[in-house]
C-alpha cells in the first residue's frame, strides 16, 4: 500500500508492506526501518493522549487510531507552527486555555448530582489533540481566535455547580472568543471524542446573553435601515 | 533560585506542583512530553478511597486489601498513611474541579475492582485518569505553574550525594540545558515500555528518572516486579478492560473450551492464558453472547478497538487476545519521607518509585490514590529544602553536551538501535515474563549485557539537531537497557513466586530468604545488589 506524507512542503511516497495498518503503526515502520528522520508524535497508542493527531486527505485524525487506505496523504495539523514533518508546536495553541480561563474561578460547596455530571461528561472527554482547532476556518482569518477546544473547556467549567462566579469566564471570552465563531460545525467533525464544541459555544452565548452580552456582528449589521 | 524542580508532568508531578506551590515555592514542572499525555491519561478504572458512598466500607478494610495485594512487601505505615488521606484526595480533587460520578444521593459514586472488599473505586466514567490529569493540568495553569514540556531528562547534577538539579535535552532546539533547584522531585513514571508490543503503556515509560538516579548513584528496589493484565488485543496489545469479563465474558481456547474462571485475580488469569498460548493454543476472548444491544451500550469503546486494531467483530467473532505488561510495581527506593534512598534533596513520586505501597502486586485503584495522595505529599516534603549548591562547580552539563554531541558525530551505523528493541519486548515477555525460569532469565541477561557492550556500534541516523525523535529514542532505548539488567538480575535473584513474579521451579513465598526488597544501586561502575528484609 502507498501513502504520501507532506515533509517540508515536499510530498513524499512511502511503500507500507502492511494490508492493513493504523497510520501510527506506518509511520513506525518507516522510521524505523526506512528513515529515521521522519518525524511525528506520538505516545498511548490507544486513542486518549491526544499526541498524535494530524490531517489525513484533509480530514484530521488520530493517527493511532485511523485505518491507512490505498493513496492517503497524510500532512501536520493545520494553524499550528510546523517543527518538523508531521510534529506541530502545540504551546502557543494552549495558551488559548489560559486566555478562556478554563478553570473553576472561584469553586463553592456544591451538591452535584449525576444528571448535572453528564450534562458535560462529554466535554470533560477531550484529549487536547488539537483536531478541533486545526479543523476551524475561523483561524484563517483570525489568529487569535481562541477556538473550538478551549471554549468547551469554557463551558464545562461554566456549566459546572462548582463555579462561584460564571460571569468572570464569560467576561473573558468575549474578545476574539464566542462571538467570532461561524458555527459552521468543522469542529464537531472533527473531534475523535465525539464532543461538540459549536453547541458549547452556542450555549455559551446563551450564558453571555444573560450577562447582558450581545453578539457584536449583530450590533454593527446594517440591513439598510441604517443599523439598530 | 528555584526551590523546587519537577521532572515528569503526569498527575505524580502536577499533585506535587500544586501542593509545593500553595506552600508558597517557585515550581518549575519539566516533561518529555506535554503534560496531558501522560501516562495518566490512559487510567480507566477508578481511585480507591474507603468513603463508603455505595456499600460499608472502613479505611481499615482498604489497608487490610492493600497488604494482602503486596504479598508482604509492603511498609504497613505507608500504606495506612495513604489510605487514611484517601478521602482527603478525594476531597481535594472535588474541590480541583474533577467531575467524579454521582450516586443517586449525590455522592460520590464508588465501583467494585478486583481484590477489594467493598465498591471502594471513585470514577469518572472509564475516564478517570484523563479527567483527573486534565483538571490538575487546568489548575496549573490557574495557578501560573510554569510547566516546560518537551525536555527529556539526561542525569541528575549531583555533588556529594546531594542533588542540585538537573540535565535535559530540549527536544525543539536540540540544546543540552541544566536547571538547578534547591530540592528535585522525580515522578517520570515506570518502565513498562522494556516489554515493547506486549504492554498497554505508552511508549514513553521508560524508565528515565529511574536510569538517572541508577546512573547518579541512588538507590532503586524490587523491579522483578511487573503487573500484567490478562486481556488486551493480540496483535496491538491494546487494553480491553476488566469490564468485559465482569459482564459475563468468556475465555476460550482454540478448541472452544473455557479453561479458567475468569473473574480470579489478575495474575491468575494472566498465568492461565500463558499456560494456554504456550502449550500451542490461541486464546480469545467471546463476548458474542451478550448481544449486540448490550455490547454497544455497555462497551462501545471495547467494540470499535477490536475493529480497529485486530480487524475482528466482537459482536460475530472471537476476540484473539494476550496477557501484556500493565503496570510496573519496582521504582526509585524512598523512605517515609519519599526521599530518595543514597541522594539528598531528591523525592521520587508515582510509578517511577517504589514507596512500597504496592508491594509484589498492585491493587487496582491504588495507582492514581498514590500519584494523587504522595504527589501532594512529595511537594509538601521539598518545600523548605536548601542544598546552599551556588558555588558548587559541576561538570554534568559539559559531559552530557559532549555525549550527545558525539552521536552526532560520524560512526560506523551496523545495528539498528530499533530492531534490538522490539526483538528486546519479544524477550522480555517470553524470558522475564508472566511464568520465569532462571536458566532462561541467565540467558537473556547475559544476552542484554552484550547488546550494552554492543551500544557503541549503535545510534542515531537522524543527523539534525531540532525536532530530533530519533536521538529520543535512542536515549530512551539506553534507559531500558539500564533498568531491564536490574529486572532480570533481580528476578533471577528471587527464587520464589510472589504477587506478580512466578517461577514454575520455585512456585511457594520463601518469606525466610525473600521476604525482602531487592535493593540496586551502582558503586564504582559496577551493579551492587542486597536484600533486605522486610519488618512490619
Amino acid at each position: 500500500m502507498q501513502i504520501q506524507i507532506k515533509r517540508s512542503n515536499e510530498l513524499i511516497s512511502y511503500e507500507i508492506p502492511f494490508e492493513s495498518s493504523t497510520l501510527l503503526k506506518a509511520l513506525y515502520h518507516i522510521k524505523n526501518s526506512e528513515d529515521n528522520s521522519l518525524t511525528f508524535s506520538s505516545s498511548c497508542r490507544s486513542g486518549v493522549c491526544g499526541t498524535c493527531a494530524v490531517r489525513v486527505n484533509g480530514k484530521e485524525v488520530l493517527a493511532c487510531s485511523y485505518s491507512i487506505q490505498e493513496g492517503d496523504l497524510v500532512e501536520p495539523l493545520a494553524y499550528h507552527e510546523v517543527q518538523r514533518d508531521l510534529k506541530v508546536n502545540k504551546q502557543k495553541v494552549r495558551e488559548t486555555l489560559r486566555t478562556a480561563t478554563a478553570w473553576l474561578q472561584t469553586p463553592q460547596e456544591a451538591l452535584i448530582n449525576e444528571q448535572q455530571v453528564q450534562l458535560t461528561a462529554k466535554q470533560t472527554d477531550c484529549i487536547l489533540c488539537d483536531s478541533c482547532y486545526s479543523s476551524c476556518p475561523v483561524l484563517e482569518v483570525n489568529p487569535n481566535f481562541i477556538g473550538p477546544f478551549a471554549l468547551t473547556r469554557a463551558y464545562r467549567y461554566t456549566a459546572d455547580p462548582r463555579e462561584g462566579n460564571i460571569q468572570a469566564i464569560v467576561d473573558n471570552i468575549q474578545s476574539n472568543g464566542i462571538w467570532d465563531c461561524t458555527l459552521c460545525g468543522n469542529c464537531t467533525e472533527a473531534c475523535p471524542q465525539g464532543i461538540d464544541p459549536k453547541m458549547d459555544i452556542t450555549m455559551l452565548r446563551g450564558t453571555a446573553s444573560q450577562f447582558g452580552y450581545t453578539d457584536p456582528n449583530f450590533q454593527a449589521m446594517d440591513f439598510g435601515f441604517g443599523g439598530f | 533560585m528555584l526551590d523546587i524542580l519537577i521532572i515528569g508532568s503526569g498527575g505524580a508531578g502536577l499533585s506535587a506542583a500544586l501542593s509545593a506551590k500553595q506552600q508558597g515555592s517557585t515550581v518549575l514542572v519539566v516533561g518529555k512530553s506535554y503534560p496531558t499525555a501522560s501516562q495518566t491519561s490512559m487510567a480507566q478504572g477508578g481511585m480507591n478511597a474507603a468513603l463508603g458512598n455505595v456499600t460499608p466500607d472502613s479505611i481499615q478494610a482498604h489497608i487490610n486489601d492493600t497488604i494482602k495485594s503486596a504479598h508482604g512487601l509492603c511498609n504497613e505505615e505507608m500504606v495506612k498513611q495513604m489510605c487514611e488521606d484517601a478521602p482527603f484526595s478525594i476531597e481535594w480533587l472535588e474541590k480541583l474541579g474533577v467531575p467524579f460520578d454521582r450516586t443517586s444521593e449525590s455522592k460520590v459514586a464508588q465501583r467494585q475492582l478486583g481484590g477489594a472488599s467493598s465498591k471502594r473505586a471513585c470514577y469518572a466514567q472509564d475516564y478517570t485518569g484523563l479527567k483527573i490529569l486534565h483538571t490538575l493540568y487546568d489548575n496549573c495553569l490557574k495557578e501560573n505553574i510554569e510547566m516546560l514540556e518537551e525536555h527529556l531528562l539526561l542525569n541528575l547534577i549531583v555533588e556529594e550525594k546531594v542533588v542540585l538539579g538537573a540535565t535535559f535535552l530540549d527536544i525543539v532546539t536540540g540544546e543540552v540545558k541544566e536547571i538547578k533547584a534547591n530540592a528535585t522531585i522525580i515522578a517520570t513514571g515506570g518502565y513498562g515500555a522494556l516489554y515493547k508490543n506486549f504492554t498497554t503503556n505508552s511508549e514513553g515509560a521508560t524508565g528515565d528518572g529511574i536510569a538517572a538516579v541508577l546512573r547518579a548513584g541512588g538507590t532503586i528496589s524490587n523491579m522483578e516486579f511487573v503487573q500484567f493484565h490478562p486481556t488486551a488485543l493480540k496483535s496491538s496489545s491494546t487494553l480491553i478492560s476488566e469490564s468485559a469479563r465482569g459482564e459475563g465474558g468468556y475465555l476460550v481456547n482454540t478448541k472452544g473450551e473455557r479453561f479458567i474462571d475468569e473473574l480470579l485475580p489478575r495474575d491468575v488469569v494472566a498465568r492461565a492464558i500463558f499456560e494456554q498460548i504456550n502449550s500451542g493454543e490461541e486464546v480469545f476472548l467471546d463476548i458474542r453472547h451478550l448481544g449486540e444491544e448490550k455490547l454497544l451500550h455497555l462497551m462501545p469503546q471495547e467494540v470499535h478497538l477490536c475493529r480497529l486494531h485486530e480487524g475482528v467483530d466482537p459482536i460475530t467473532e472471537l476476540i484473539p487476545i494476550k496477557p501484556v505488561a500493565h503496570y510496573t510495581m519496582g521504582g526509585i527506593d524512598v523512605n517515609e519521607n519519599l526521599e530518595v534512598t543514597g541522594l539528598k534533596n531528591c523525592y521520587a513520586v508515582g510509578e517511577c518509585s517504589n514507596a512500597k505501597i504496592h508491594g509484589a502486586n498492585r491493587l487496582g485503584g491504588n495507582s492514581l490514590l498514590e500519584i494523587i495522595s504522595l504527589g501532594r505529599l512529595a511537594g509538601n516534603n521539598a518545600v523548605g529544602c536548601d542544598c546552599h549548591h551556588t558555588e558548587i562547580e559541576n561538570t554534568q552539563l559539559q559531559q552530557d553536551q559532549e555525549y550527545i554531541d558525539g552521536l552526532f558525530e560520524e560512526y560506523p551505523y551496523e545495528k539498528n538501535f530499533y530492531d534490538i528493541q522490539n526483538q528486546l519486548g519479544v524477550d522480555f515477555y517470553t524470558k522475564a515474563g508472566i511464568v520465569r525460569d532462571n536458566t532462561q532469565l541467565n540467558n537473556f541477561l547475559n544476552e542484554l549485557r552484550v547488546i550494552k557492550a554492543d551500544l557503541e556500534d549503535m545510534g542515531i541516523g537522524d543527523k539534525n539537531r531540532e525536532n530530533n525523535t530519533n536521538l529520543v529514542d535512542f536515549l530512551e532505548f539506553q534507559n531500558l537497557l539500564e533498568v531491564g539488567e536490574v529486572l532480570l538480575d533481580a528476578a533471577l535473584v528471587r527464587d520464589e513466586s510472589r504477587g506478580a513474579h512466578y517461577k514454575t521451579a520455585f512456585p511457594k513465598e520463601e518469606d525466610k530468604f525473600f521476604k525482602a526488597d531487592a535493593l540496586y544501586w551502582i558503586e564504582e561502575n559496577v551493579l551492587q545488589n542486597r536484600l533486605v528484609k522486610v519488618v512490619n
